[in-house]
C-alpha cells in the first residue's frame, strides 16, 4: 500500500517539526525544571516573522530561516531576562505561571498586529513531488527533515564542544553543583531560552509553509504537541524529546490515517495521558527518584491573609442583594450575573489551585461537562432545569475528577499540562460525539432557567439566583476550608511528601477536591447554558480558564472571598472602563505577569 | 507471647541503588522496643537514604523490612505512617501555610475516626459529607485532638504554645524542628525516627532537644536517631551504628564504637565534615 509510506513519511515529517520545539522545551526543562507555557507562542511569532519576510520583504529563503530563528532568539531572550529570571527566587508556582501569561500576552499581541484570520504562508519551493519507493516526497519535506537534522547536529556539537554548551549540560545535571563550580546559571539560562526560541520560531515557520496557512490557533496547539513530545520522551531529556517528536507524528499520521483527520489531537492527548499514567518520567526514564527535599519556601507565595469581618461579608451581600431594587441599568446587571458565573468557576479553581496546589489549565472542561449536562437532561430528558443544573454539577464532579485522576500522582507543571489536555479531550470529544452533542452544531433551544415551575426570564431574577446560587457554593467551601479537609487540602499543597508521611493520601484528597470544586463548575456552566440558550464545543474555552486562573491569584489563591471580589474586579473594570473586547485577554494576561511579580499573594492573601 | 524477642524493627540486606553509586548497602539492624539506636556516619553515608526506604518514600533495590510481626518492604507512606512510624525530615518539611496548631493536626490525621469510617468505597463521600456537616462525634474529636496537641506543645515549654496560630513559616529555624517533632508525636507513634533534629541549634537549643528525646525514650518510645553531634548521640543511644559509603562499618555501645578505627578513618578520609562541621556552623 503506498499510502501506508505517505503516512509513515508525514509522521515522520511532522514530527521532526514538533522534534525543533520539543527539543527546545526539554533543554529548558533540564537547566530550569520548568514547562514553558510559551513555547508555542514564539513559534506563532516564528511563523508570524516568516510571513512578514516572504510576502512584504520578498527575502529568499534562506534568508528567511536566518530572520525568523534571529527574531525568535531575541524574544527569547528578552522572555527570559524580563520575565522568568525576576522570579529565580520565588515560590515554585511563580515561573509556572509566568510563562502562561507570557504566552497570553504575545498570542494577542501576535493576534492584534495581524487579526486572527488566518493567512497564506507561501513555501518559495518549487511545487513538485518525488517518487519514492512507492509513495512520494515533496521539496519541502527534505527541507523540514534538512532543518531538523541540521539542528539536532548544531545542536550537539554546541553541546557537547563548547564551554557554553559544557556549562548547559552541567546545570542540567545538578544545578546547585555546578554553580559551586562557578557555571553561570544566567548564562546558561539565556543560552538555553535563546536555542530554544530559534528552534521553536524556525519550526513555526515550517509548519506555516507546509499547511501554506497561519493563524493564532497555532499557539496553544504547539506548546501542547511540544509538551506530549516531550514528556513522552521524558521531560529535560533532549534526545528523548526527538525520539518523543518522531514517536508523537507517526501515532498521529496513523491515527489519521485510521480514522480521520478530526481525531489527529485526540490521538496526541491520550498517548501523553497513557503515558504520564504508565510512565511518568517519560519512556526512557531511568533511576527512580525520589523529588528532593524542599530547602525552603512552598509552593504558593507566604502570606498572612486579610482577616474581613463576617458583619462585613454579611453587609456586602446584602448591598448587592438588594442592588436590583434601586433604578440600576440592565447592563449592570448582566455584567453582575457575569460576575457570579464566573465566581463560582473561580471558587472551583481556588480550591483545586489555590487549596490543593494542582493548577488546573483546563477549569473551562468542567463548565463544559454542566453545560451539556444540563442543556441535554433539559431537553432529552424534560428534567425540571433546577435539577437539570443540580445534575450539570453532579456529572462535572464525577466525570471531572474521573478524567483527571490519572494526573493525580503528578505535580507541579505536569498537573498543568494533564489538565490542558484533558480540557482539549473534552472538547473533542464533544466535537465528535455527535449522537450525543450534536458534534459541531451545538445545542440549540435550551430552555431558560426555571425553579419550581417558574421561569426565570428578567434580569432581576436571574440575578438573584445566580447570586444565592454562587454565595451558597461559597459558604459550603468556607465550611469545607475550617473542617480537617481544608487542614489537609493545604498540606497537601505545601509538601506532598510530608503529608504522604503522615498518613495521607494523595488519591483520596485530590479526588474530593475535584469532586467538590467539579460541582460548583459544573453548576456554574449548566447555568450559562440555560442562559445563553445555545451552546457548542467552542462556548467553554481556554480563554476562560485562563481567566479564571488569573481571577484565582488576583483574589488569593485558596481564598473564597478572593475569587469572587477577583471576578467582580476582572468582569466589571473592563466594563467601566470600556475596554474593547480583543483587548482584555491581553489585559488579563498583563495583570497576571504583575501579580505574579509584584504581589503573588493576590488582593486578600493565600489561605 | 515472644513480643520482647521479637524485635520492633528490623532491617535484611537492605539496598538502594542510584545508578552506579550504592547509597545503602546490604544493611541489616535490629532494634528492640524502646530501645533507642543511634545512626552516624560522614555527609552522604546513606542514613537519610535508609530512612527513606524504612518509612516508604524510597523503595529497597534489595532487602527487607520488618516492622512487628509483618514484613512492611514497599509499604506506601500512608500505610507506614498508619501503622505508626513517625518520622522528621533533615532539611524540615513543615507545612510552611499551616498554623502550627493545624501542622500538628495533620500529625493526628491517621487516629482520625468520627470524620473518616473506615467504609470502602463511599469512604471518601462519607468523610466530605461528615466534614461538611460535623456532627457532634466529629466536633468532639476534633476538639480533644485540639487539646491533645496543646498538650504535646507544651512539652516545648513556651516555645510554641505563643505561637500556636501562626504560620509555620514565620517561625524560627529551630522552632520549625520542634513542630515537625510535635507533628511526629500527634501521631501517637509506635517508632519514631528522627534525622538530625539538632541540625543548626545552638548549643542550649540543642540541649533541650536532648533532654525531650532523652524523656522521651523513657516514656518508652522506640526511637531510630541520626545525628551528629556525638556528645548527645553517646549520652542517649542504647547502641550506635556507623555508617560509611551505604556500609555498616561498626556497631556497638558508643563508646566502643567512638574508639574503632575504621569509624575515626572513615570521618578522616571524608575531610572534617560530620560532628566538625556541624559544631562549626
Ligand atoms: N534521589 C537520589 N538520587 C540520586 N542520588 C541520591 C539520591 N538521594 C541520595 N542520593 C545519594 O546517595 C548518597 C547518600 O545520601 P544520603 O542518604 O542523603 O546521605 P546522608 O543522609 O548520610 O548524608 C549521597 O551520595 C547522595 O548524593
Ligand atoms: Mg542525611
Amino acid at each position: 500500500m503506498s499510502s501506508w509510506l505517505d503516512y509513515t513519511i508525514n509522521g515522520l515529517i511532522v514530527g521532526n517539526v514538533y522534534a525543533l520545539v520539543a527539543v527546545g522545551l526539554a533543554l529548558i526543562f533540564g537547566v530550569s525544571r520548568l514547562i514553558n507555557f510559551a513555547q508555542g507562542s514564539i513559534y506563532l511569532v516564528g511563523a508570524y516573522i516568516g510571513w512578514v519576510a516572504v510576502v512584504q520583504l520578498h527575502t529568499p529563503l534562506p534568508l528567511t530561516i536566518i530572520v525568523v530563528a534571529a527574531t525568535a532568539a531575541v524574544v527569547g531572550l528578552i522572555l527570559e531576562r524580563f520575565g522568568l529570571r525576576p522570579l529565580q527566587n520565588s515560590v515554585r508556582i511563580a515561573p509556572l505561571l509566568a510563562t502562561i501569561g507570557i504566552s497570553f500576552v504575545l498570542d494577542q499581541l501576535v493576534m492584534l498586529t495581524f487579526s486572527p484570520n488566518p493567512r497564506a504562508l507561501p513555501s518559495q519551493l518549487p511545487d513538485i513531488r518525488f517518487q519514492l519507493g512507492g509513495g512520494t516526497i515533496g521539496p519541502l519535506d527534505l527541507l523540514i527533515a534538512g532543518v531538523g537534522i541540521t539542528s539536532a547536529l548544531l545542536l550537539f556539537v554546541f553541546l557537547r564542544y563548547s564551554k557554553l554548551g559544557w556549562a548547559v549540560r552541567a546545570a542540567s545535571q545538578d544545578r546547585d553543583a555546578a554553580m559551586q563550580m562557578g557555571v553561570d546559571v544566567n548564562r546558561v539560562n539565556q543560552a538555553v531560552f535563546g536555542i530554544a526560541a530559534a528552534l521553536g520560531g524556525v519550526s513555526g515557520m515550517l509548519v506555516g509553509m507546509y499547511y501554506n496557512q497561519i493563524d493564532t490557533a497555532m499557539s496553544l496547539q504547539a506548546t501542547l504537541k511540544g509538551v506530549v513530545a516531550e514528556v513522552v520522551g521524558g521531560a529535560g531529556n533532549v534526545p528523548g524529546a526527538v525520539i518523543g517528536s518522531l514517536l508523537l507524528g507517526l501515532v498521529e499520521s496513523y491515527g489519521v490515517a485510521v480514522f480521520g483527520t478530526s481525531y489527529r489531537n485526540l490521538f496526541a492527548f491520550l498517548l501523553l495521558v497513557v503515558v504520564l499514567v504508565l510512565r511518568p518520567n517519560g519512556l526512557f526514564a531511568s533511576a527512580r527518584q525520589a523529588p528532593p527535599e524542599p530547602l525552603t519556601g512552598t509552593f504558593i507565595a507566604p502570606s498572612r491573609p486579610v482577616r474581613i469581618p463576617r458583619w462585613a461579608l454579611a453587609v456586602a451581600a446584602a448591598a448587592f442583594a438588594i442592588l436590583p431594587l434601586f433604578p440600576v441599568s440592565f447592563y449592570v446587571l448582566q455584567t453582575l450575573i457575569n460576575a457570579w458565573l464566573l465566581g463560582m468557576l473561580a471558587l472551583s479553581l481556588t480550591l483545586v489551585a489555590g487549596t490543593i496546589g494542582q493548577v488546573s489549565l483546563g477549569h473551562a472542561a468542567l463548565l463544559a461537562i454542566g453545560a451539556y449536562t444540563s442543556a441535554l437532561l433539559s431537553l432529552a430528558l424534560s428534567v425540571p432545569v433546577g435539577l437539570a443544573v443540580i445534575g450539570g454539577g453532579l456529572m462535572s464532579a464525577a466525570l471531572g475528577t474521573l478524567l483527571i485522576s490519572p494526573s493525580f500522582r503528578l505535580r507541579g507543571h505536569y498537573v498543568s499540562i494533564a489538565t490542558l489536555a484533558i480540557g482539549e479531550i473534552v472538547s473533542l470529544v464533544i466535537l465528535n460525539w455527535e449522537s450525543v452533542t450534536r458534534g459541531p452544531i451545538g445545542i440549540s433551544g435550551i430552555p431558560p432557567l426555571s425553579l419550581f415551575g417558574y421561569d426565570l426570564i428578567s434580569p432581576t431574577s436571574i440575578y438573584w439566583f445566580s447570586l444565592v446560587v454562587m454565595v451558597a457554593l461559597a459558604l459550603l467551601q468556607g465550611r469545607l476550608l475550617t473542617s480537617h479537609l481544608g487542614r489537609s487540602f493545604r498540606a497537601i499543597r505545601d509538601d506532598d511528601i510530608a503529608a504522604r508521611a503522615y498518613g495521607l493520601s494523595l488519591n483520596r484528597y485530590k479526588s474530593l477536591a475535584f469532586i467538590f470544586g467539579g460541582f460548583a463548575a459544573g453548576v456554574s456552566g449548566g447555568i450559562a447554558a440555560h442562559l445563553y440558550s445555545y451552546i457548542n464545543h467552542e462556548t467553554f474555552n481556554t480563554q476562560q480558564s485562563i481567566l479564571a486562573l488569573t481571577v484565582v491569584i488576583l483574589g488569593g489563591l485558596g481564598n473564597v472571598v478572593g475569587a469572587i471580589v477577583g471576578s467582580v474586579a476582572l468582569v466589571g473594570l473592563p466594563e467601566v472602563f470600556r475596554i474593547a473586547a480583543e483587548y482584555r485577554i491581553l489585559i488579563y494576561g498583563v495583570v497576571l505577569l504583575l501579580l505574579v511579580r509584584f504581589r503573588p499573594q493576590g488582593l486578600l492573601g493565600t489561605i | 507471647m515472644g513480643e520482647q524477642h521479637n524485635p520492633m524493627l528490623s532491617l535484611r540486606g537492605l539496598t538502594r541503588r542510584f545508578g552506579g553509586l550504592t547509597a545503602v548497602d546490604a544493611i541489616d539492624l535490629d532494634l528492640a522496643r524502646g530501645e533507642l539506636i543511634s545512626i552516624i556516619g560522614p555527609n552522604g553515608a546513606g542514613k537519610t537514604t535508609l530512612f527513606n526506604l524504612v518509612t516508604g518514600l524510597d523503595r529497597p533495590d534489595a532487602g527487607t523490612v520488618r516492622f512487628g510481626s509483618q514484613d512492611i518492604t514497599g509499604f506506601s507512606p500512608e500505610r507506614l505512617a498508619a501503622e505508626g512510624i513517625a518520622r522528621t525530615f533533615q532539611l524540615g518539611r513543615v507545612f510552611g501555610n499551616l498554623s502550627v496548631m493545624d501542622n500538628v493536626l495533620i500529625g493526628a490525621h491517621t487516629r482520625l475516626r468520627a470524620v473518616k469510617p473506615a467504609v470502602p468505597v463511599i469512604g471518601p463521600l462519607l468523610e466530605l459529607g461528615l466534614a461538611l456537616l460535623r456532627p457532634s462525634s466529629v466536633k468532639a474529636e476534633e476538639e480533644r485532638l485540639r487539646e491533645e496537641v496543646k498538650a504535646i506543645l507544651a512539652r516545648f515549654g513556651e516555645r510554641l504554645l505563643p505561637r500556636i496560630d501562626q504560620p509555620a513559616y514565620s517561625l524560627s529555624y529551630a522552632n520549625r524542628r520542634r513542630v515537625e517533632i510535635a507533628r511526629a508525636l500527634a501521631l501517637k507513634p509506635r517508632l519514631l525516627l528522627l534525622d538530625e533534629p539538632t541540625a543548626g541549634m545552638n548549643p542550649t537549643e540543642t540541649a533541650e532537644m536532648q533532654a525531650l528525646v532523652a524523656e522521651l525514650k523513657t516514656e518508652g518510645l522506640t526511637i531510630l536517631l541520626i545525628e551528629h553531634k556525638l556528645e548527645m548521640v553517646m549520652r542517649l543511644s542504647d547502641r550506635v551504628i556507623v555508617m560509611d559509603e551505604g556500609k555498616k562499618i561498626a556497631e556497638g555501645p558508643g563508646e566502643e564504637v567512638r574508639g574503632d578505627p575504621k569509624v575515626i578513618e572513615a570521618y578522616l578520609g571524608h575531610g572534617l565534615s560530620g560532628a566538625t562541621e556541624e559544631s562549626a556552623a
